[in-house]
């Protein structure tokens, strides 16, 4: 730790830290949570763009039968590129902005555990998504689904399923520092008096994410090495023709997946617990029942995986168990939305923009969840499965529950974030927009599924008598394009206008809204001591002897500190290694694909980084 | 926040019940689908439908209760104009939880029995008088094994045939499900057809399961009516995946009887100097004898491509995309076999014109 109060000369040493906190350098050398969790929001945004544009050319290929748009070859790398940007370099980084951002903020402490660390993640997240889209100028896109299914993925003669291995590989090492990282961020930093029952739900859903992936990415790392050893070094993990077995990836790449449905939508499910009871000025109904709702989903999580593969021939025996398991995890996820409606019922709902995208999300997601169930009914799924029912399935889950609920907490935390409003008017053009365009886009599906239509396909002849829904999904997905693209104008015109927002514009419940909007780069002038769960509501209102809430008179609790303070704040100073490192990183794997001479340049920047990190001063 | 008042609620419930009303017009309207999953047209597909269906009611009522709750909730406790409320500091009720945490359990549980029956029923062994076929998924087409042993051809071997597959109504078909790749294809792009996983899927007739390279799964299947039952590959397996298609076609037990006495029989020879016997020629002296099995040819039994003993006999190839009964669509694949289905792995021989001709004459008289 070294002080930001230290003028650079008196540093030692040949390794001396970068010191600017702002200007554009800044931006490279941060290790501040909060300008860290920008750049990954930022960068997730764009990421979403460029899988939106490749969503857009999919329906744009099946708004008739016989589509010309793509070719076979580069469908398969848009449908594949669409749903790993989408899980891997939007929804996933896009949580890790908020909860970078949030959970020191929420939780009442300053940074991060392991503030290098936090920045390297976000480099190595960047450089694996740039890694991955290289490969459209290298020789072609990953081709073979975000699934990879071997020996599909391990024939393919095109270098994109090499690209694929090594690219998850990145984001997977990424995942894993920043799962460690917050893990430990929450289980040691909290602010004193913040006992695990204290915790807001939003941090409690993001330390359950982070237990998932610590445990979930070390099965997609084995699946991705044994991939690209088959792909590059002529072994034969998946190769049935030599004792190899196909089913092996299944399922690694599934006992990794379905957790990772979870990593995907927890975060969601965190921010409709906090944005809910702010709106409906009450406090979450059935709070524990919220968090061990969640711990059980965790954990049942990893009984699943085998419903992505009943048609495979696991035998009735296997069939029946993990039918039964996936009925299971509907009770706990049941459980949450029961209470999210508790929590309504008898408020006072203040219909912001952010309020509409959590009961929208809700609403949405209720129709992801009760299809999900229909998968537990096995029989049902050997006609379903591979199927647009598939396709109506999770992206009601994951853009009605979890795209909605980043919504919600964008239009939520950004007077947070930004020290400015979003414009509540374009907000609600946007939402009713991506509402409307999510439901004629998947609704659909769930009948084409039904009728026949399978996923992944190019094309549809006529005669299938698909095209009326295929038309209506299109129509649906320029439609939530629209809404995207009034949000862009949202945020742009937002960011050029003042800095007005107050601490605490929503009446809010949790120490984010106790400091300035945006918060001082030491977050608070001194950290709060926490007596109840939501404790800056208790510091606000008192109960009377009715039991209703009561505004505390003025001068009788602490008021937000606005930023300006901050002497005597130990803080960590800024380092480039992380970078260096994670582009080292990022070098070894273009050396795999090109030689080995790359790879080795690549090992000793990062040789280079990590000693760079590891002997620099921390003056103090 | 105003806005969020009664304007927005009523518009939001307009909206709603305008668009399922649309769509209910608009589906009455939809054309019929060919692969319909609740059109099932045997009792294996049918006991999976029958089963989805009320799961689908169940799903709907929760789905009332829920979304329709939702809306009452939201209506009724808006934030009103002019009206600065707090609300009671409900934190939560243990009964309640409760409640809802069984409620949906005990409902699940009821849906699971009928599914667990179903998932044993589906697996259980076909009766006795069932057909056995083995289907096997290439890149990207389906070859269909005859393996009974009444099923015998005349050269010796069983029946095989490939994208069309031939049932008698109402008598249960054992599939044998797997995948393997093609051995000895010569093909354009210097690439195997490699052994992947495919799905075989003929909805209107059963559901799907997975053909695995040296896997075995099994698929019952049984068609109420004579006709033509559109299918497709399901799993994804590279280029021509969204074009690996399949068809069934269910005759009358007579029509079938039929149809395997004229399966056991060898290739018919065209008569000498018809322009079927030039292609007779061409298919023996040139390069489709490498790939392709035509029974009571000699040396031709490769198995790398379909066997095509008794091409005209069949309604479909190419993975079901071009008419066997068309001499347009066998000259369209053989001027370039990739037009039609991207990586296809019959290579383009730069045949000429007569070349052409010969072949399509001496293909269509294979009966």
């Amino acid at each position: 730790m070294s002080s930001v109060s230290v003028p650079a000369e008196e540093r030692p040493g040949l390794l001396r830290r970068p010191t600017a906190v702002t200007g554009l350098w800044s931006w490279f050398t941060t290790v501040d949570h909060k300008k860290i969790g920008i750049l990954y929001g930022l960068t997730a945004f764009v990421f979403f763009l460029v899988g939106g544009l490749e969503a857009l050319l999919i329906r744009s290929q099946l708004a008739q039968p016989n589509g010309k748009l793509l070719t076979a070859a580069q469908y398969d790398q848009v449908f594949t590129m669409h749903g790993l940007t989408m899980v891997f370099l939007f929804v996933m980084p896009m949580s890790a902005a908020f909860l970078n951002y949030m959970i020191p903020l929420m939780i009442g402490a300053r940074d991060v555990a392991f503030p290098r660390l936090n920045a390297f993640s976000y480099w190595l997240f960047l450089f694996g998504g740039l890694f991955l889209y290289s490969s459209f100028f290298l020789g072609g896109a990953p081709n073979g689904g975000w699934f990879g299914y071997a020996p599909n993925s391990t024939t393919d003669p095109s270098p994109g399923m090499t690209f694929y291995a090594l690219g998850l590989l990145l984001a997977g090492i990424a995942s894993t520092a920043g799962a460690i990282n917050l893990g430990v961020t929450v289980l040691n930093m909290r602010a004193p008096g913040m006992s695990f029952f204290r915790v807001p739900v939003f941090v409690w859903m993001g330390l359950v994410v982070q237990m998932l992936l610590a445990f979930s990415l070390p099965i997609i790392t084995v699946a991705l090495i044994e991939l690209l050893f088959d792909r590059r070094f002529g072994t034969h993990f998946f190769d049935p023709a030599v004792g190899g077995d196909p089913l092996l990836w299944q399922h690694l790449f599934w006992l990794f997946g379905h957790p990772e449905v979870y990593i995907l939508i927890l975060p969601a499910f965190g921010i409709f617990s906090e944005v809910l009871p702010v709106f409906s000025r009450k406090p979450l109904f059935g709070y524990q029942f919220v968090v061990f709702s969640g711990i059980s989903i965790g954990f049942i999580g990893f009984g699943v995986w085998a419903h992505h593969m009943f048609a495979v021939g696991l035998g009735p025996v296997a069939n029946t168990a993990f039918g039964i398991s996936t009925a299971i995890i509907a009770v706990p996820t049941g459980v949450k939305i029961f209470n999210w409606m508790a929590t309504m019922h008898g408020g006072d709902l203040r219909f912001t923009t952010a309020m509409l995208f959590s009961v929208g999300g809700v609403m949405n997601f209720v129709i992801g969840g009760l299809s999900g169930v229909t998968h537990a009914i096995v029989p049902a799924d050997y006609q379903q499965t591979d199927t647009y029912y598939i396709v109506a399935h999770f992206h009601y889950v994951l853009f009605g529950g979890a795209v909605l609920g980043i919504f919600s907490g964008l239009f939520y935390w950004w007077p947070k974030v930004f020290g400015r409003m979003l414009g509540e008017k374009l907000g609600k053009v946007q939402f009713w927009l991506m509402v409307i365009g999510l439901n004629l886009t998947f609704g659909p599906m769930h009948i084409l599924g039904l009728q026949g239509m399978i996923r992944r396909t190019y094309t549809y002849p006529a005669s299938l008598g698909l095209t009326f829904w295929n038309q209506v999904a299109t129509v649906g997905s320029f439609t939530i394009a629209a809404g995207v693209l009034v949000f862009v104008v949202n945020a742009v015109s937002s960011l050029r206008g003042p800095k007005d927002a107050p601490a605490d514009p929503w009446d809010g419940r949790t120490l984010e809204w106790m400091t300035s909007s945006p918060p001082p780069v030491h977050n608070f002038d001194e950290i709060p001591t926490v007596h109840a769960l939501d404790e800056f509501w208790h510091r606000k209102y008192t109960e009377d002897k009715s039991g209703r809430p009561v505004p505390v008179q003025a001068g009788a609790s602490e008021q937000p500190h606005p930023g300006g303070g901050g002497h005597e704040i130990h803080l960590p100073g800024p380092s480039y290694w992380p970078l260096v490192g994670a582009l080292g990183l990022q070098l070894v794997g273009y050396g795999i694909i090109y030689g080995w001479w790359l790879a080795f340049v690549g090992a000793a920047l990062l040789l280079v980084g990590v000693f760079g990190w590891a002997l620099e001063p921390s003056a103090e | 926040m105003r806005s969020g008042g009664k304007g927005t609620l009523r518009k939001r419930v307009l909206w709603v019940m305008g668009l399922v009303a649309l769509a209910l017009v608009v589906a009455a309207c939809a054309p019929h689908a060919s692969q319909d999953t609740l059109k099932p047209q045997g009792p294996y597909a049918r006991e999976i439908k029958s089963l989805f269906i009320p799961v689908l009611w169940v799903a709907a009522a929760v789905f009332l209760i829920v979304e329709g709750g939702i809306v009452w909730i939201i209506v009724k406790y808006r934030h009103r104009k002019g009206r600065d409320r707090m609300p009671a500091q409900t934190h939560g009720n243990t009964r309640l939880e409760i409640g809802w945490t069984i409620a949906p359990a005990l409902v699940l549980a009821v849906v699971m029995v009928p599914t667990v029956a179903t998932i044993w029923d589906l697996a259980s062994k076909p009766p006795s008088n069932a057909i056995n076929v083995t289907v096997t998924g290439r890149q990207w087409w389906w070859k269909f094994e005859y393996t009974d042993p009444d099923m015998k051809t005349a050269a010796g071997g069983q029946i095989v045939t490939a994208n069309e597959m031939v049932i008698p109504t109402g008598r249960t078909v054992y599939l044998t499900v797997t995948a393997d790749s093609d051995p000895g294809a010569h093909t354009t792009d210097g690439l195997p057809g490699f052994a992947v996983i495919h799905s075989f899927w003929v909805p209107e007739l059963a559901g799907k399961q997975d053909a695995i390279p040296t896997r075995e799964n099994h698929i019952l299947m049984q068609a109420d009516h004579p006709g033509i039952y559109h299918g497709q590959c399901a799993e994804f397996c590279g280029l021509s995946h969204g074009i690996m298609r399949v068809q069934v076609r269910a005759v009358t037990p007579q029509e079938f009887d039929a149809w395997v006495a004229n399966q056991k029989l060898d290739a018919l020879t065209p008569q000498p100097g018809t322009l079927a016997a030039t292609g007779m020629q061409d298919f023996t002296g040139g390069q489709c004898i490498v790939c392709h099995a035509i029974a009571g040819i000699p040396n031709a039994t490769a198995d790398a491509g379909p066997n095509l003993t008794h091409f005209a006999s069949r309604g479909c190839f190419a993975g079901c995309l071009l008419d066997n009964q068309n001499a347009d669509d066998i000259r369209r694949w053989l001027e370039d076999p990739a037009a039609v289905k991207p990586g296809a792995k019959m290579p383009n021989y730069h045949l000429s014109p007569e070349q052409i001709d010969a072949l399509v004459a001496y293909l269509m008289s294979l009966k």
